[in-house]
């Protein structure tokens, strides 16, 4: 019984590193850039929604629209401004970038907001199912959903709409599908919408669980879903999937049956045995780079 | 066209970065002066009153701002009213009292500089720091200045070991001790326990808990730790709900009760929780009180107390600050309390007559009668908070 349960809390955390890890990866495969602010852009999701709900008390389905929508902007908005005049910079350059936005986000939220953590449970109220001995909570249930449907319109958005097969394309060969007629800054800018619009999902969920926000809380599962999707394999969104649902339910057992101080240390273990097996992680696939 | 955007964009990026910059920059203290404002330490003003300068340490921002802010509200509410009532009398001479708080962000390394920064001011004697971490990151330092050091609410036991430092608190052994006690009075004999375990005030409380519950006869069943930062307590819940326990002690600061007993409740566990002080503020991090019914934790100050002294205070404050004060700003009120008779009874603002005079006062304050042993422990009797109904009430 209580494996089960366990099983299902590291389903439950991992389903949310699944939905950041495809945004870091969709980024990644199109722009070839670790987009580190992605993890901020959960916390601008959460802090709109409490926006939204507590202080302009707007219905909850518009308050969810509005917060996909801020995300959305946003993730196009750094795109444009920060890495856009990037894009024949070196590498590196884009990932100090990168790493200068999250902190302006995270500043900027420090000052709007304070740093006292802020009591926010969301609008979420769905009860709790009870099978035999195992309670699953209302979030957790709403979470599996909010998840599964998301990836799934993902998949059939990447692989049966006209823009995913240029999305599919641009992360093949930028240069090709600019020959074949491909607006490829449009399809970059596409990608970190989709992968914003994700974020914010995740921010939603994540402030449901956790109800306490503080201008770093998009910090930590940003890591980890980073981590998750080199697990997987960077570029891969099936790979980003289950990277983050694994690395979700190897964290919870072995907090569980291992120690709870060594669970990180044993999640990064199994993440440099996987990288040392199989560099490009579990599903990525080994690409010889072209000169 | 396309340039002027992009140049207005980046202007626009420039400023928002300027703007944040100055946010870090006004973390620091704020001062507060004795009523009539008297800038030089020391120096006798226009009505023949000298200053006694108090450096106050603790965190006014981050994880535990709630605390430093408490502290320092209550004690400015101590320095108005001995200032207004024309401030200490040592001999014929009379010293209006004045505080800095430096900001030391609960972290010890900030600590350090924080007690720089008082003791560069003029500091005669230190309050603080608020949290145990920054008490022991700076009790070397104090001693070696060889000034009086009194933390409202450092816990952990090593915060004393100087003979210069006292404390106002219980310690962490004697609160692990007093709620094994309180377990054992409750009935409570099968015990499940989550416990930071990066944190000293934490496995402080939690080994002396431990014995104690051996010694009453009861018997631990889950032992559960967690990390600094951590959010997700639902695999340690998730353990303890596969075990017999009857009640769940949880020695943490508010914000973890807060995600623990909000994630319990999610789970469909309604165990009763056991907390020691650091709960206390507990009820503004949840948004529904529901999931804190029954809650008992240790807390030597009671914002509903009947007593005229208490009630007095709660009024000031709350006209003051606009908020109810918890055991920090109690604490903080009577740690100024404790320096006054300190220096009434030493009959000098020097750090040696008033650490030797620590000893033989004894102070009637918010959290009771408290007197000093030569440890530096206070001795002072135990109050307990139960939620009910949504709110803080006495436990009698």
């Amino acid at each position: 019984m209580e494996f089960i349960e366990q099983l299902i809390n590291g389903l439950r955390s991992g389903s949310i590193f699944a939905l950041i890890a495809i945004g870091y990866t969709m980024v990644y495969g199109i722009a070839k850039m670790i987009n580190f602010a992605h993890g901020d852009i959960i916390m601008v999701g959460a802090y709109s929604l409490y926006i939204f709900i507590a202080k302009v008390n707007l219905p909850p389905v518009v308050a969810v629209i509005l917060t996909m929508l801020v995300c959305t902007i946003l993730g196009i908005t750094i795109e444009k401004v920060a890495y856009k005049p990037l894009r024949k910079a070196p590498s590196l350059a884009v990932l100090i970038t990168a790493i200068g936005v999250s902190y302006l986000l995270q500043s900027l939220a420090l000052l709007i907001f304070k740093a006292t953590p802020i009591p926010f449970s969301s609008f979420i109220e769905v009860p709790a199912l009870q099978i035999g001995k195992i309670t699953i909570s209302g979030i957790t249930i709403v979470t599996f959903l909010v998840t599964t449907v998301c990836m799934i319109l993902l998949t059939l958005f990447i692989n049966r709409t006209k823009i995913g097969s240029a999305m599919r394309a641009v992360s093949e060969d930028k240069q090709a599908a600019q020959l074949m007629g491909i607006n490829v800054n449009r399809t970059i800018s596409i990608t970190f919408a989709i992968g914003s619009m994700l974020a914010a999902i995740a921010g939603i969920l994540f402030i449901s669980q956790y109800t306490s926000l503080r201008p770093t809380l998009g910090t930590l599962p940003g890591i980890k879903a980073f981590v998750a999707a080199v697990f997987g394999g960077i570029g891969s969104i099936p790979g980003a999937m289950l990277g983050g649902l694994l690395l979700g339910v190897i964290e919870s057992l072995s907090k569980a049956y291992i120690s709870t101080e060594l669970a990180d240390a044993i999640v990064f273990g199994i993440l440099v045995l996987v990288l040392l097996v199989k560099p490009s992680g579990l599903l990525g696939k080994n690409r010889i780079e072209k000169v | 066209m396309k340039k002027s955007l992009k140049k207005l964009a980046s202007l626009g990026l420039v400023a928002a970065m300027v703007v944040s910059l100055a946010g870090c920059g006004t973390k620091d203290n704020g001062t507060t002066p004795g009523s009539d404002g008297n800038e030089n330490g020391g120096t006798a003003n226009e009505s023949g009153a000298a200053t006694f300068k108090i450096g106050a340490i603790g965190p006014l921002t981050g994880e535990a701002a709630s605390y430093g802010i408490s502290v320092k509200n209550g004690a400015e509410i101590a320095i108005k009213e001995i200032n207004d009532a024309g401030g200490v009398t040592v001999g014929d001479k009379k010293y209006i009292l004045e505080m800095k708080f430096a900001d030391d962000q609960a972290s010890p390394d900030i600590a350090v500089s924080a007690f720089n920064t008082v003791m560069d001011w003029g500091a005669q004697a230190i309050l603080g720091s608020v949290t145990s971490g920054s008490c022991l990151a700076i009790k070397k330092d104090t001693f070696e200045a060889g000034i009086l050091q009194i933390s409202p609410s450092g816990s952990a036991l090593g915060c004393t070991e100087y003979e210069n430092a006292f404390r106002l608190c219980f310690t962490d052994p004697l609160q692990g001790v007093t709620m094994a006690n309180l377990a054992k009075e409750l009935g409570y004999e099968k015990i499940a326990i989550i416990y930071n375990n990066s944190d000293e005030y934490s496995t402080g409380i939690l080994t002396a808990f431990i014995d104690q519950v051996a010694a009453n006869g009861g018997t631990i069943v889950a032992t559960e730790a967690f990390g600094k930062g951590a959010i997700d307590f639902n695999t340690q819940l998730t353990k303890i709900k596969a075990t017999d326990a009857e009640v769940i002690f949880v020695p943490a600061y508010y914000n973890d009760a807060a995600y623990i007993t909000q994630q319990a409740s999610d789970l469909g566990m309604n165990l009763p929780f056991l907390g020691s002080d650091g709960w206390d503020g507990v009820l503004a991090q949840v948004k529904d009180p529901a999931v804190l019914e029954g809650a008992i934790f240790l807390s030597p100050f009671f914002a509903n107390d009947e007593a005229p002294a208490i009630k007095q205070f709660v009024e000031t404050y709350k006209t003051k600050y606009d908020a109810v004060p918890d055991q920090f700003a109690a604490d903080g009120y009577d740690t100024v309390y404790v320096i006054k008779a300190a220096i009434e009874k030493a009959s000098s603002v020097e750090s040696k007559d008033l650490i030797s005079a620590m000893t033989q006062i004894t102070v009637d304050g918010l959290t009771g009668s408290v007197s000093f042993t030569a440890d530096g422990e206070p001795n002072k009797g135990a109050k307990y908070i139960e939620i009910k109904d949504g709110n803080y009430t006495a436990r009698q």
